[in-house]
């Protein structure tokens, strides 16, 4: 238990941080702009990972394989949405019905459960043979190249005319047909942008890490949750949409950071989901225990 | 402009909860009418503006709105002909999004939202002049959540979102029920200004007698999924609560209409 590995191992959980950001960035959009809890994630995510490496082994340019991942997430956010949309079933089935099927795709994919990306080129290796950058700091790099190319699309994006219909279903569906918008449509959009970017970040992750792994989105879904809410805590809800995804962002960041301290001070890496369901938990029960402390004050108040 | 022809509705049909929501009903509105709906509780009333916007369809009959059978068109492409203002006022804004982003979307009712950006700087202008007319000072607080809003605040923004594009009819589904009663009478004066600068064409439900006599050139009552009485003209405007209460008692085999119709 030196500090030094302290600092190293929170030094590398940095960039980690920056590519799961992406992921995060895509629950942020399912979850809080459209008030939909999307299980797809899972699946979408080890999904990226699984094109990804699947394409670079076969001899592809990396940074494409990324564009390819990106593209077969939003063809799984697009089933989540016509499952829920246009056959009526509950968000949160449509969404666990892809999750559990793609695990049997990834596994077609990839036709086994898992291909290492050693030796291979990756859009990391690549950039550290362009520039005298370690492997962590090309990934850094590479994050944050990515991050901040998303969030100025997602800003531009939610400012559209389509964008705005987009936060307006998630906000008062009712509202959004009435003045003319198919709300299916704009929660099937909402969808395909959610899960183009986990499966980006996933291809991202997969190539940073170096394997893909049909195990390896499992329990995303929470991880994004959690680095949206602990974003949100940090940062802030007020402020402007460009300011809740850099929080979001930095969300994932810290999330990754606590992870390090947490696995320095010794616990044992199969416990984190465990750590990361009941940070999710907490957080999400804060406004209700807030409220409860909050009431007897305010009737001696009165009194 | 709306042709209603031979329009039933049955809910749970078949059921032990079966309710015939509306029961043939036939309804012409000229351009220009502005209707009042009355009725009990029950009587249809919302369910008729429902399958006018399309929130139901049609067991049988056809909607034709200005000359487009619109019985089978599903709601958000018929909403580019209605402007809707709902009961509840939460149900008519989105409360996340500002006031000038409200607008916007009410903009483009009807229009293809493609990917130029949501709001321009003449629309600007356009939604400044718009909101002077409320008389609520919103015009220099565009940028505020329209969640902040009262809820007289919020329904008389989305009366001025349904009209923002000249709708080719006004539903008002009993739009001041649930404001106070100074409130209510703001947002309804709101209501006829807009209506008679733009010669709306208006179905209005309400719950209240006197009001229902005092707006719109028609009223038509309801009672139990039909319409059972129908005045315009000279004989509207001399009509008395007492003669509606003494017609809704003879449809209705009460002596006195519920509670809310007396107390209001």
């Amino acid at each position: 238990m030196d500090l030094m590995s302290l600092v190293s191992a929170v030094g590398a959980s940095i960039p980690q941080g920056v590519l799961w950001g992406i992921m995060c960035l895509g629950v942020y959009i399912t979850f809080k702009v459209l008030d939909f809890a999307d299980m797809t994630v899972d699946g979408s995510f080890a999904l990226g990972g699984s094109v990804s490496a699947v394409l670079i082994v076969n001899g592809a340019p990396p940074l494409f394989t990324v564009l390819v991942a990106t593209l077969a997430g939003m063809l799984a956010g697009v089933i989540t949405g016509v499952l829920n949309t246009k056959l009526k079933i509950p968000a949160i089935l449509a969404g666990i019905l892809p999750m559990i099927a793609l695990y049997s795709i990834n596994i077609r994919i990839m036709d086994k459960s898992n291909i290492p990306l050693l030796g291979e080129d990756t859009v990391m290796t690549q950039l550290s043979k362009l520039l005298p950058l370690s492997q962590n700091i090309s990934s850094l790099v590479v994050g944050v190249v990515f991050c901040v190319g998303l969030m100025a699309f997602l800003y531009w994006f939610f400012g559209t005319e389509l964008g705005s219909a987009i936060r307006a279903t998630g906000n008062n569906e009712q509202m959004v047909r009435a003045l003319g918008a198919n709300t299916d449509m704009m929660k099937i959009f909402g969808l395909l942008i959610g899960n183009g970017l986990v499966a980006m970040s996933g291809a991202l992750v997969s190539q940073s890490q170096g394997f893909a792994d049909v195990s390896m989105g499992v329990g995303t879904i929470v991880i994004g949750l959690a680095s949206v809410i602990i974003g949100e805590v940090i940062f802030g809800r007020r402020f402007s949409f460009l300011y809740k995804l850099f929080s979001v962002v930095m969300g994932s960041i810290i999330y990754r950071m606590v992870i390090a301290v947490v696995l320095w001070l010794g616990m044992k890496s199969t416990d984190l989901k465990l750590l990361t369901a009941v940070i999710v938990a907490a957080a999400l029960s804060i406004p209700v225990i807030k409220d409860s402390l909050l009431k007897p004050n305010k009737i001696k108040k009165a009194a | 402009m709306l042709q209603i022809t031979g329009v039933s509705k049955t809910f749970n049909a078949g059921t032990i909860n079966e309710k015939k929501a509306l029961i043939d009903i036939n309804l012409t509105l000229l351009p220009g009418d502005f209707v009042t709906v009355i009725g009990g509780n029950g009587a249809g009333k919302s369910t008729l503006l429902n399958m006018v916007s399309g929130v139901y369809t049609c067991d049988t009959g056809s909607i034709v709105l200005d000359g487009e059978n619109i019985t089978f068109q599903p709601e958000h492409k018929r909403a580019k002909m209605l402007g809707r203002v709902f009961q509840d006022p939460m149900r008519g804004t989105a409360a996340d999004m500002e006031i000038i982003e409200n607008l916007a979307l009410a903009y483009r009712r009807g229009k293809r939202r493609g990917l130029s950006w949501g709001i321009t700087k003449p629309e600007r202008e356009i939604y400044h002049e718009r909101l002077k007319l409320l008389e609520l000072g919103l015009e220099t607080r565009m940028n505020s959540k329209v969640g902040l809003l009262s809820g007289g605040q919020r329904q008389a923004l989305t009366l001025l979102m349904a009209t923002l594009q000249k709708p080719k009819l006004l539903l008002l589904d009993e739009h001041t029920a649930a404001l106070d009663p100074k409130t209510a009478k703001q947002v309804l004066h709101l209501t006829r200004d807009f209506i008679e600068k733009d010669g709306l064409t208006t179905l209005m439900v309400t719950h209240n007698m006197k009001d229902a006599i005092k707006y719109g050139n028609r009223l038509i009552m309801m009672h139990e999924g039909r319409i059972v009485y129908e005045v315009s003209g000279e004989e509207k405007k001399s009509l008395q609560v007492e003669d509606l209460l003494k017609k809704f008692g003879t449809v209705s085999g009460n002596e006195f209409a519920n509670d809310r119709m007396l107390l209001s």
